[in-house]
């Protein structure tokens, strides 16, 4: 994600359109990318905070976007914790208008021997006996090929997550694929 | 000449143009070489593969490192703003590229600048900002998968990771999908849309259908899209229309794949090396 608007790191400066009042105590949180959006979802989510990675309102929209919505109240207490670990938001935005949820439907297929899960545009296909991963297709954003190449012949257990090392929504769709697999086969 | 435009994944790969040749499973463009075995260069190596099999110049190229972070595709669209004034292609593919809607528009005020205006065709990421834009009319030829056609059938999802669950469960409703995509102008002129079944449609409808022979296995294997896109690439550079070089191409695809025999760890590697021969059936029935 490019600068937003003119938006700097370090700039807190709560962003409102004119004449929109906050529909609710909800804030987002935006990042440069979509790799430290999703570092600080996991920091976040280890803190037991209760947040929501989104999509972001059409007015911030640049591409490839994620935001964390957060409760307002706790602000300062979740900027702390970020900012602790090195990460700086370019902004805080009060949400004025409802978010994009993320996909949560899988589709799996059987082959007999392999299983396959899709989430949104990502398809991740492993060895039902050995639980290596044997293909990941669909998406098109860059990060793909990149994570194709990192966990395709490694199993389940030792594969980087793609939440680790992905950065885009499909690197994000890929960690959803991840996840459900995990869970159908007992992971 | 076809010019592809896309991504390695790999964060030191330079930016480099060039024309591309084919070792064995290596793509080499000057002094650079890649694998084949995903993403650009697996679209890349079939089209070089197609362009052979017709006596026709291999593809020119515009490659550049990223693993995601957007950062080589932001060199890469800034880079294609200097020089595509002063180039010449007959047809255009763009492929994994990070979406960035601002960049997408300043490429497309040159593109359209250009005479005679190349035929476009995107697929991947470059699909996904075409639409974001906003701008998918401008393109020729979308090469989506079923999931993506749902993202370009939801008129309001900017990404597929966004694509509502209502529309995504009418993924056995195809046609309906397409007409909801051109109803709202979220689609090319063409339609491509892989899957079970094949269907090439423009905004009058189902052109055709495509579903032999039959591979489930492909479905799980990565780089299959990839390939369709680069054969078709190169069909339609190589003088078919749309029409005639996706209906080929679909046949060409399934047909490497029926010969590779695959199974849900195939490496798409393993198929392209099967695209001559497939291509040598198809275009002489």
């Amino acid at each position: 994600m490019l600068n937003l608007f003119g938006l700097r790191k370090g700039d807190h400066a709560k962003r409102q359109s004119p004449g929109r009042v906050p529909l609710a105590d909800r804030g987002i949180l935006v990042f440069e990318n979509t790799g430290e959006v999703i570092q600080a979802e996991n920091l976040l989510k280890q803190k037991g905070r209760e947040i929501r990675v989104m999509g972001p309102p059409p007015e911030i929209r640049q591409g490839c976007d994620l935001v964390i919505e957060f409760p307002l109240i706790e602000e300062l207490q979740i900027l702390r914790i970020i900012t602790e670990a090195g990460l700086q938001p370019l902004s805080i935005v009060p949400v004025t208008s409802p978010l994009l949820r993320p996909v949560n439907i899988f589709q799996s297929k059987d082959f007999g021997s392999h299983l396959m899960v899709r989430a949104a545009n990502m398809k991740l296909t492993v060895d039902k006996e050995t639980l290596v991963i044997v293909n990941i297709s669909g998406g098109g954003c860059p990060d793909v090929p990149f994570l194709a190449a990192s966990l395709v012949g490694k199993s389940l257990a030792s594969a980087p997550s793609p939440r680790e090392i992905g950065h885009t929504l499909c690197g994000y769709a890929l960690q959803l694929a991840y996840e459900e697999v995990k869970r159908l086969c007992s992971v | 000449m076809l010019c592809v435009v896309g991504t390695v994944p790999a964060n030191d790969f330079p930016l480099i143009e060039g024309e591309v040749r084919l070792k064995g499973e290596q793509l080499q463009i000057g002094r650079e070489a890649v694998s084949v075995h995903r993403g650009t260069p697996a679209l890349l190596a079939a089209a070089v593969k197609t362009a052979l099999a017709l006596g026709h110049p291999t593809p020119f190229a515009y490659l550049v490192g990223d693993t995601g972070t957007g950062k080589g595709s932001r060199s890469l669209y800034a880079h294609l703003t200097e020089v595509l004034p002063h180039a010449s292609f007959q047809t255009m593919t763009f492929h994994y590229i990070q979406p960035i809607v601002h960049w997408h528009r300043r490429l497309q005020a040159v593109l359209g600048t250009l005479v005679p205006k190349p035929k476009l065709i995107a697929d991947a990421g470059f699909m996904y900002v075409a639409k974001m834009s906003g701008e998918s009319s401008l393109y020729d030829l979308f090469t989506p998968d079923v999931g993506e056609l749902a993202f370009l059938a939801d008129e309001e999802a900017p990404h597929p990771f966004y694509t509502r669950g209502f529309i995504l469960h009418e993924d056995n409703h195809v046609p309906d999908l397409i007409a909801r995509a051109y109803r709202h102008r979220n689609a090319a002129q063409y339609l491509l849309v892989k899957g079970e079944k094949d269907y090439l449609a423009d905004e009058s409808g189902i052109l055709a259908t495509v579903d032999q022979p039959a591979q489930e296995a492909m479905e799980a294997v990565g780089g299959t899209g990839d390939t369709l896109t680069g054969i078709v690439s190169a069909l339609i550079d190589g003088g078919m229309t749309i029409q005639e070089a996706a209906l080929a191409s679909l046949r060409i695809n399934r047909l490497a794949g029926y010969y590779a025999q695959p199974t849900p760890a195939t490496q798409i590697g393993e198929m392209i090396g099967y695209i001559p021969q497939a291509i040598q059936e198809v275009l002489e029935r």
